[in-house]
C-alpha cells in the first residue's frame, strides 16, 4: 500500500498538476472533424466526375435519400461521439444519429429491389463491389485515427458506446464520400458489400478506440489495492 | 480562516469574473420583470448558471484555477470533494468498505478529465455524475469478483501446497535477503523507483505521481537501479 490517507493521494495529484488547455465545446470539435471530412470531399471531387454523380443521384429518390441519410448520420454521429466523450455526458446522446441512420438504411434497402424494378440498370459486379469495400475501409483509417485522437483528448466514461458511435460517424462519412467513385446504381450485392464495410469499420473502431480510451480513462484498479488507502 | 485558505488570488479573480457575468445572482423565478413594473411573458432562463450556489461558484473558480496550474486551489478543492464523494457513493449503494476506493477513482478521474470541465457549468453536477458512474463501475467490478470468487479463509489456509519444498523456502529466503541488502545499497531515488515500479507493480503514471517525479526521470532511475543491481549480483556470483 502506498498511500496512508486521501490527503497523501491528493497531495500527489496536486504535485502532478500541470496547466491544461480547456477543451472546446463538443459541437465545435465535431465541426472541426467534419471540416476535415469536407476537405477530403473537395479533394476527391477534383478527381471525380461530379456531373455524372449528380445526375445519377438525382435520378432516383432512393439514391438521394440514401446520400442525405449517410451525410446526416456522419454529422449527427460525430456530434454525438464528441458529446459522449465528456465524462458527464448522458448516454442518450447515442440516440441522436438513429433517425437519419434509419433513413439511410431504409433508402439503401430500396436499392435491393432495383434489379427487379429496373432490369436494364447497371449494377456493380462482385469485383466492382469489392472495390467499394476497399474504398470505405481504406478511407476510414485516417478518419478513424483523427477521430480517436480528438476523442481521446476528452475523457469518455462510456468507452464502448463512444467508440461505436464514433465508428458509425466514420463509416457514414466514408460511405458518403464513396458516391464520388460509384458509377453504379445500388443493388443487393453492392448493398451487402456496403453493409459489410460499414460493419467492419464500426467493429474495428469499437474494439480499437475502446482499447485506446481505456488506457486513459480507467483509473487504477483500486479493488486490487494498487492504489490503496490503508 | 478555512475560507481564506481556499481562496487563492487566482480563485478570487475567477469568482469575481463569474460574478460579473451574473452567475452569482440568487436563484430567480422564471417569470422575469420587464423593467417598468409589468410582468413580461414567460421566458426560460438558463437554469444552471443562475441557480448556482456561492459554494458551487467558488468550486468552479477553484477548478478553473486548477486548469491554469494553481496547485493550492486544486488541493483545497480535492480535499473538499472527498466528503461530497463519500455521500454520493453511499447514496448509490456502495458498501462502506469500498467507499474509499470510489473516492480515489473519482479523484483520479477529476485529475485526468480536468481539461473537460467548463466553469460555466455546475461543478457539483459534474462531480455528482462522475461519482455516480465511478460508483456503478466499482459495484460492477465487485459484483463480477464476488460471482467468481468465494470467501473461504479456512479452506485457503488448510489447502496443501503441492509444490511445497522446505529446501526451496530456505533458498528463497536467502535470495530475498540478498535482494534487500542490494536494494538498501542503492541511492534513495533509485530504490524508490524499484519499489514502486517493480515490487509494487505500479504503472509509470501512478508511480510518477507518488514519487513526485516525471515519468522520464523515474525511468532513468529504474534503468540505473537495475544496472547497479545486475552489477552487484554479478560480482557476488
Amino acid at each position: 500500500m502506498t498511500f496512508t490517507s486521501h490527503d497523501q493521494f491528493i497531495h500527489g495529484l496536486a504535485a502532478d498538476l500541470k496547466p491544461v488547455k480547456r477543451l472546446q465545446r463538443p459541437l465545435l470539435r465535431a465541426v472541426t472533424w467534419l471540416g476535415v471530412v469536407a476537405a477530403i470531399a473537395v479533394a476527391l471531387a477534383a478527381f471525380a466526375d461530379v456531373n455524372a454523380m449528380w445526375q445519377r443521384i438525382t435520378a432516383a429518390p432512393d439514391l438521394w435519400l440514401a446520400v442525405i441519410g449517410s451525410t446526416g448520420t456522419a454529422i449527427l454521429a460525430a456530434i454525438a461521439a464528441f458529446e459522449l466523450s465528456l465524462p458527464d455526458a448522458p448516454r442518450t446522446w447515442a440516440l441522436l444519429p438513429l433517425p437519419v441512420a434509419i433513413l439511410w438504411i431504409a433508402a439503401s434497402g430500396l436499392g435491393c429491389l432495383r434489379t427487379w424494378i429496373a432490369p436494364q440498370t447497371h449494377v456493380a459486379t462482385l469485383g466492382e463491389a469489392r472495390d467499394c469495400l476497399i474504398f470505405i475501409v481504406a478511407l476510414s483509417v485516417p478518419l478513424s485515427a483523427l477521430l480517436i485522437v480528438m476523442l481521446r483528448r476528452a475523457f469518455p466514461l462510456y468507452l464502448g458506446l463512444t467508440a461505436a458511435v464514433g465508428g458509425l460517424a466514420v463509416a457514414a462519412a466514408a460511405a458518403t464520400l464513396l458516391n464520388f467513385f460509384h458509377p453504379y446504381d445500388a443493388a443487393a450485392t453492392d448493398l451487402a458489400v456496403h453493409v459489410v464495410a460499414v460493419a467492419i469499420v464500426i467493429a474495428v473502431n469499437s474494439a480499437l478506440a475502446a482499447r485506446v480510451f481505456r488506457t486513459t480513462s480507467r483509473p487504477g484498479d483500486v479493488t486490487t489495492g494498487r492504489i490503496g488507502t490503508n | 480562516m478555512a475560507e481564506k485558505k481556499l481562496m487563492t488570488p487566482r480563485v478570487q479573480s475567477n469568482v469575481m469574473a463569474l460574478s460579473r457575468r451574473g452567475w452569482l445572482l440568487p436563484p430567480q423565478f422564471p417569470v422575469m420583470a420587464t423593467g417598468n413594473g409589468r410582468v413580461g411573458k414567460l421566458r426560460m432562463v438558463k437554469a444552471e448558471p443562475r441557480n448556482r450556489s456561492a459554494d458551487d461558484l467558488r468550486r468552479s473558480a477553484q477548478m478553473a484555477a486548477a486548469q491554469a496550474g494553481d496547485r493550492a486551489a486544486y488541493e483545497a478543492l480535492l480535499q473538499e470533494c472527498v466528503p461530497l464523494i463519500k455521500v454520493i457513493a453511499g447514496r448509490q449503494g456502495v458498501p462502506s468498505g469500498h467507499i474509499d476506493d470510489v473516492v480515489q477513482d473519482v479523484l483520479l478521474t477529476i485529475h485526468r478529465a480536468r481539461q473537460t470541465y467548463d466553469p460555466a457549468r455546475s461543478f457539483g453536477g459534474w462531480l455528482r455524475i462522475i461519482t455516480e458512474r465511478r460508483a456503478i463501475d466499482l459495484l460492477r467490478r465487485v459484483g463480477r469478483q464476488s460471482a467468481r470468487e468465494i470467501h473461504a479463509p479456512l479452506a485457503f489456509e488448510s489447502h496443501a501446497d503441492e509444490n511445497a519444498d522446505p529446501a526451496r523456502l530456505g533458498r528463497d529466503a536467502a535470495a530475498s535477503n540478498r535482494m534487500q541488502t542490494a536494494l538498501a545499497m542503492l541511492p534513495e531515488r533509485q530504490r524508490e523507483a524499484v519499489e514502486l515500479l517493480v515490487l509494487q507493480e505500479q504503472s509509470l503514471a501512478d508511480a510518477a505521481i507518488v514519487a513526485r517525479r516525471s515519468k522520464g526521470a523515474l525511468k532513468v532511475n529504474l534503468h540505473r537501479a537495475l544496472k547497479a543491481l545486475r552489477g552487484m549480483f554479478a560480482e557476488k556470483d
